[in-house]
């Protein structure tokens, strides 16, 4: 059967590409887009490593199908530092040491920047909630929580 | 799974038409959490996939007046929760939708889905059903309202007949002094499938119970309406002697089965718990502070 023809919108860029029916957004990420900073993890949406935001909203790469992203906002880790200068969640993430393997780095990235976004000033409760779609096998979670508020609260102060 | 094809119709008279004549090879795709899932460890292998999110009823929020809302079946947990008054009126439901999963899945997951997956531990179910809300299918015979509880058949299975699509979800008018509440109980804190999940809603007047609904889900092969638990609660001022009532007939209610998660005993015994804690939430809730 022939392929689809999609057209997106991935990191304010618009894009084309073509995919089988059955392919997922992951699959269409890391291939034919050739955007590989979206990991795959699971592959049935519980450990959050292809995180991504469509519309603003986040999403599970591996739950979403390529060809439903026709028409919508698609957001990477790729869009997230403006050229050379990071997002101040990846400058603090390096700074405070909250990632060993960093496979999952860049879904909690996207994750809790989608956080912020809703939340800038978030409890520590509400960043372990926020991030709980995010397994990490390697920090314990605690330096990425740390690092989180870190970011928020340094967030607040530069709005300010 | 090259050979599947796509659909993504803009009316719902394409979509029934399309999923009637693809006579049980197709699959409709909402937010897709549960069917992608099935698909990739080989459970569902449908030939069609039908995208519902294009057909503008299936994905509004409608504020009726009162108290209403309709919302579509494709509606995300997070665009629910995004919506500016329907979690006022009726922040049972919403935390329930929101517990489906993590915020990931919550951006995609519908209660159309959690309904239509046939899940006994669907975290909406319980909630939709305390609520007392009405659901909207369409067929290839035209459109028909069952009330949410005579949708699910058991594990996995519903009442829909073959071509027919979950529409919306309709929500009464909420007299003055409701509130309704969903507890789940799960061994971890978050992201986990529901050991028993417990549905109040209540309509108070001067401090006496005046209208009540009990939805409980994950301890019998479909979620419950317990109208005896409800009946408990009734002209009651929600005393120890009449939540411990409602608590036994939510407990005779139950017909669990042992899994990792709990035992049969165990199961029994949080549901009457989990009756009084969510019964005293929808309670305070209806009282407006």
């Amino acid at each position: 059967m022939s392929k689809i023809h999609v057209s997106t919108s991935v990191n304010g860029e618009p894009v084309e590409f073509l995919c089988d029916a059955s392919a997922s957004m992951l699959d269409a990420l890391r291939g034919p887009l050739g955007l590989t900073g979206t990991k795959e993890g699971c592959g049935t949406g519980d450990c959050g490593a292809c995180s991504i935001t469509v519309d603003g909203r986040l999403v599970c790469a591996c739950l979403m199908l390529a060809v439903e992203s026709e028409g919508h906002e698609i957001a990477t880790i790729e869009g997230m530092a403006q050229g050379e200068t990071l997002h101040p969640l990846q400058r603090k993430f390096l700074e405070m040491a909250a990632l060993q393997c960093g496979i999952c780095t860049p879904g909690v990235l996207i994750s809790a920047r989608a956080l912020l976004e809703k939340n800038p000033d978030p409890t520590e409760e509400e960043v372990r909630f926020g991030l709980a779609g995010n397994l990490c096998r390697c920090t314990g979670y605690d330096k990425i929580v740390r690092a989180v508020l870190e970011t928020a609260a340094e967030m607040r102060e530069t709005v300010r | 799974m090259t050979d599947i094809r796509y659909l993504a119709p803009s009316t719902l008279d394409e979509a029934v038409r399309a999923f009637a004549a693809a006579s049980g090879a197709a699959r409709i795709l909402a937010g897709g959490t549960d069917l992608l899932v099935q698909m990739r460890a080989g459970i569902a292998k449908p030939g069609t996939i039908i995208d519902i999110k294009k057909i503008p009823e299936l994905t509004a929020i409608e504020d009726l007046g009162g108290g209403a809302y309709r919302i579509g079946a494709a509606v995300s947990g997070a665009v629910l929760a995004e919506h500016p008054t329907f979690g006022k009126a009726w922040p049972g439901v919403l935390e329930a939708v929101n517990l489906i999963g993590s915020k990931q899945v919550q951006g995609r997951a519908s209660p159309g889905g959690n309904l239509c997956n046939g899940s006994p531990a669907g975290d909406s179910v319980p909630a939709m059903v305390a609520a007392g809300a009405v659901v909207t299918i369409q067929g290839p015979n035209g459109r028909r309202e069952l009330p949410v509880e005579k949708v699910p058949a058991g594990p996995g299975r519903t009442n829909l007949a073959p071509g027919e699509i979950v529409v919306a979800f309709t929500l009464p008018q909420r007299p003055k002094g409701s509130g309704d509440a969903y507890l789940r109980m799960i061994p971890r804190t978050e992201m986990d499938i529901a050991v028993v999940g417990m549905g109040v809603n209540l309509t108070m007047e001067g401090g006496v119970v005046k209208a009540a609904r009990v939805g409980l889900g994950a301890v019998a092969p479909t979620v419950l309406l317990v109208e005896d638990a409800a009946k408990a609660l009734i002209g009651t001022k929600l005393d120890d002697t009449a939540l411990e009532a409602a608590a036994a007939a939510c407990r005779a209610a139950c017909k669990p089965i042992n899994d990792k998660r709990g035992t049969i005993a165990y199961r029994i015994k949080v549901a009457g718990v989990l009756l009084k804690r969510t019964a005293a939430i929808a309670a305070r809730r209806a009282g407006g502070n």
